[in-house]
């Protein structure tokens, strides 16, 4: 493990597009509010290919609704998403006045620009290569999200794309707490976007039964922890915060949510979807991410978990809590946020990173909906039912998330 | 058979779509490059949605040569012939 370092991290904005609201304030009143983002497809491919899966966490404010038409037909829908996020989170930071050379973006997806890939191949096979559009390939490419922020504001020190499944989100903030402390930049914009709503992606999730098929009840399809779960619910949009060190944020009298005090990263080398039964590889990155931030497990006082609502990941990522915090797992409030907002995959961890971040503002852990009988194999403390007020004090909350690939990601926050 | 008129109002359009330039920028003395700012890769864009539009062909190696939009008109209503 290594050691704390001397350099504090510290997030000044945050943006996000969602199934349940087009900003910040509008999600978080969402999830305040216990609603759902899933509701039927309303795609002629639904039945077209007879899809398995009839629903989805659609993003809740389509892009044309904000974006400059130009820009809805220049880039991908990921990175449409990843634009949107980046804009709000860089006016919520004030705009900060800063050298291009000092800015950096790490915003990472799972999938890519799967929407331009697939509809360019139809093109292809269509209407012959000189159909095409040229800009295919920087509109597939996943790293173009991030290149589209680093275009947007100028951001000159690196543009980075940490790929890994639905870590990817949680690893760019990761990889943005390195890029400050190493001294590469003063600030970085992080986050995850993420644009799957196709119907190869969705039939490819359901045939390895990731999915679940409560097409009757779309709202009550994502039930993180319930014994009745049936698998994920797709979601889409971006999360984008402003990561800053905290000498240049206090330097320019930035408000400050919270500080990004440390990360924790391991890959369980188990299977290539399953995760490690026994959770130890995703205790050791909670755990490396508590001794980073120079604190104990016993000061950890909520989680916002991966909890994506399969029957096999829900009970891996409870005995992983169990592992890491011994008997102290059944004493921290754990909300579980994607049973409204469904999976972002590549977004997911930058989406409850925003979550755990306004968790600790507010000192309030979201409660989870559509959990009516706690899996007894759980034994976790599941906020349910009301939201609960979070204790005075110097608090730190982690953020989990695991990716396909044996990926396993926490970030742990700290209240300022 | 479109008119140079209608020809010049078409390609507007399709650089409007492409770039989002204003249909009223695009006039017959203005260089694609040094006075739109459009790069190559939405040149060729505007070429293949031209070409579908007007049902005409026009070569790879005859783009470089349409600098400005009068050249494009232009060359578009005699291969329209």
């Amino acid at each position: 493990m290594t050691s704390p370092s001397a350099t504090r991290v510290v997030v000044t904005g945050m943006g996000a597009t969602t199934p349940v609201g087009g900003t910040v304030a509008d999600t978080w009143d969402a999830i305040l509010a216990g609603r759902s983002g899933a509701r039927p497809l309303e795609f002629d491919w639904v039945a077209q290919y007879e899809l398995p899966v009839t629903f989805a966490a659609q993003l809740h404010t389509p892009p044309d609704q904000v974006l400059a038409k130009v820009e809805t037909r220049r880039l991908d829908p990921s990175s449409q998403y990843a634009l949107i996020a980046a804009r709000e989170a860089w006016a919520d930071a004030g705009s900060p006045d800063i050298e291009p050379e000092r800015l950096a973006v790490a915003v990472g997806s799972g999938i890519g620009g799967v929407h331009t890939l697939l509809n360019q191949w139809d093109t292809l096979r269509e209407k012959g290569p000189r159909r095409v559009y040229p800009l295919a390939v920087p509109m597939l490419m996943p790293n173009g999200p991030a290149a589209a922020i680093s275009l947007e504001l100028s951001a000159r020190a690196g543009s980075h794309t940490p790929v890994s499944a639905c870590a990817s989100g949680a690893e760019a903030m990761g990889y943005a707490i390195q890029l400050i402390r190493s001294g590469r930049a003063d600030v970085v914009v992080a986050g995850g976007t993420e644009a799957a709503m196709h119907p190869m992606p969705i039939a490819g999730f359901a045939a390895m039964q990731a999915l679940s098929t409560r097409n009757d009840d779309p709202e009550g399809a994502s039930r993180p922890y319930d014994i009745s779960r049936d698998g994920f619910v797709l979601g889409e949009g971006a999360a984008v915060i402003v990561l800053e060190s905290e000498e240049h944020a206090r330097a320019r009298g930035a408000r400050i949510y919270a500080e990004l005090a440390g990360v924790g990263m391991s890959a369980d080398a188990h299977h290539i979807t399953a995760p490690e039964p026994n959770g130890s590889g995703a205790a050791r990155a909670m755990l490396e991410a508590i001794a980073t931030a120079g604190a104990s497990p016993a000061d950890i006082a909520h989680i916002n978990a991966h909890a994506t609502s399969t029957p096999v990941g829900d009970v891996a990522e409870a005995n992983a809590i169990r592992r890491a915090f011994g008997d102290l797992a059944g004493s921290i409030p754990v909300s579980t946020t994607k049973s409204m907002t469904g999976h972002l995959l590549g977004a997911a961890g930058a989406l409850e990173a925003i979550f755990t971040i306004l968790a600790l503002h507010h000192r309030l852990a979201p409660a989870t909906i559509n959990l009516v009988d706690l899996d007894p194999e759980v034994g976790l403390d599941v906020v349910r039912g009301a939201h609960r007020t979070l204790p005075a004090g110097d608090l730190l909350a982690l953020d989990n998330s695991f990716g396909f690939g044996g990926h396993n990601v926490a970030l742990a926050f700290r209240t300022v | 058979m479109a008119s140079e008129s209608e020809i010049l109002e078409g390609l507007a359009e399709i650089v409007n779509e492409e770039t989002g330039i204003d249909t009223a920028e695009v006039e017959l003395d203005k260089s694609f490059t040094d006075d739109l700012d459009i790069d190559s890769l939405s040149m060729m864009t505007i070429v293949v949605n031209a070409e579908e539009r007007f049902g005409v062909r026009i070569p790879d190696d005859e783009v470089k040569n349409l600098k400005t939009v009068r050249d494009a008109v232009t060359f578009i209503a005699g291969a329209q012939g």
